[in-house]
Order: C-alpha cells, then structure tokens, then sequence
C-alpha cells in the first residue's frame, strides 16, 4: 500500500511540476489542458482493458467496465467540445509523464494474476483517481481559460471523485 | 408543470403522482423528494453518463442511462437513502408517507 502512496505522490509531483513547466513555467494553455484530461482519462481506459482481460473477478470486471464506459463517454464529449472550440490538444511533459508512469504501471501489473492482479489493479485505480482529482482541483480547472472547458473539466472532477469512491468500496470488497 | 401542480392539488392524495428528480453533473435534484405509498419517482437524467438510483435499503436499484429515464413505485412509507453505484458521492433521499 505504500508503494501506491509514494507512486500516487510521484503522479501527482509530475503533474504539479509538469504543468507548471507545460510552457516555461507558466500554467498550462488550454490546448495542454484538453491534452492532459483527454490522456488521463485514455490511460484509465486502457488500464480497463488490461483489468477485463485479466480478472475473472465479477466487483473488478464490472468497476472496469464501468471505468471503460465513463472514460469513453467523458473523452468523447472532450474532443466535441475542442472540434467546436477549434482548440488543438497539445501534448505535453505532463501528459508524456503520466503515459510513462502508466506504461510501467502496466507491465507491473501484467506480471500479477488471480487475486494479486485484482488487488494491485484496484488499489492503483484508487490511487490514480485522487492523483487526477488533485491535478483537475488544483492545476487544470484553475488554469483553464475557456468557461466551457472549465465546465466539463468540473464535471470531470465530480466524476473522477465518484470513481474514487467507487474504487474504494471495491478495495474494501477485493481484500 | 404548473396545470401538473392544480391537478394533483384538486385531486388530493387519492391520486398516484410522477415525482420528478433531475439529475444533471452528478447532482440529484430535488436532492429529497416526498411521497407517498404508490407515487412513482422519475429520474431524468440529463448526464451524458448512465447513473444508478440505488437504496441502500434494497428497496430499489434502477439503472437510469446517459440521456434517459428510469421509474421506480414506492411502495414502503419509511425514509429511503439512496446513490449511484457507478459514482457514489451522488446522493438522495426518498421520503415516503402513508396514502
């Protein structure tokens, strides 16, 4: 468990860091936002698909296909939204940190089976949720200048605190 | 919704009511909801995620999807709590009273 605390700190110090450096130092632009939230929420669903492909627990198969569902639902909204805005994503340190760190989440995880796998999976989940809710808290929400950006990344955060939640009740169950 | 309001208020309580909770960004509105035994509450979900109104109580779990509705006929006078499985830090409260 506290190795997922030190990796959740890490996620959260690239993201902190990341954004802040996204352009020099200053805050992250609208492009980079709409790229960081659309790569969080790809990573989850791609985190999904490994789960389904793994676990033939019933709580762990149904949180990711949950996670599936929601992500692709939030992302497609997303890229609506920056067609109609005619905003660009832009890829950034911050996204390119969060795809590394789930890169090597990944390949951690495809060494694990049975109820190794299901624990390790959904504790990360539960980890990576609160690292994006402080990320969409305290860095992407207060830097993005577009209301209707800032909007569905609100939205976002209820969203991500819910899957916190969720993924909670079913760590609870898993152990 | 206002000639809704005169029917049901002419009608009194011998009459079945649709109570409406609107969801929209992972909000239940109204947040508590009054009724009595035979009422249907309607969800009207305005979220492009599905949702669930799940009681902790067993008294009832619908899935309401993205964009739709779902219904439910109270049928137990009793205070009902209820939330979203998928996203539990949506909340609400049915309060059922006798006919």
């Amino acid at each position: 468990m506290t190795f997922f605390r030190i990796a959740g700190a890490l996620a959260a110090m690239a993201i902190a860091t990341g954004a802040a450096s996204a352009q020099g130092g200053a805050k992250p632009t609208d492009p980079q936002i709409a790229h960081i939230a659309y790569t969080a929420g790809q990573i989850d669903i791609d985190a999904a698909k490994q789960a389904l492909a793994k676990s033939k627990n019933k709580q762990i198969r149904a949180f990711a296909q949950d996670m599936e569902r929601d992500h692709t639902a939030v992302n497609k909204k997303a890229l609506a939204l920056v067609k109609k805005l005619k905003v660009t994503p832009e890829d950034n340190d911050t996204s390119k940190a969060l795809v590394k760190q789930a890169k090597d989440k990944r390949a951690e995880l495809a060494k694990l089976n049975g109820a190794a796998f299901d624990k390790a999976y959904i504790d990360n989940e539960v980890a990576y949720h609160k690292t994006v809710d402080g990320a969409l808290e305290n860095t992407l929400i207060p830097s993005a200048s577009n209301s209707e950006l800032k909007d569905l990344l609100q939205t976002g955060l209820k969203i991500f605190q819910g899957h916190e939640q969720h993924a909670e009740q079913v760590a609870a169950k898993v152990k | 919704m206002l000639g809704a309001l005169l029917l049901a208020l002419a009608a009194g309580s011998a009459r079945a009511e649709v109570i409406q909770v609107k969801i929209e960004k992972l909000t239940n509105t109204p947040a508590q909801v009054t009724a009595h035994v035979g009422d249907t509450i309607e969800w009207v979900n305005a979220d492009f995620l599905a949702h669930t109104a799940t009681a902790r109580n067993g008294a009832f779990d619908v899935m309401i999807p993205a964009n739709g509705k779902a219904r439910i006929v109270v049928k137990a006078v009793g205070t009902v709590d209820y939330y979203c499985k998928f996203h539990p830090n949506m909340v609400g409260k049915v309060v059922v009273e006798k006919k």
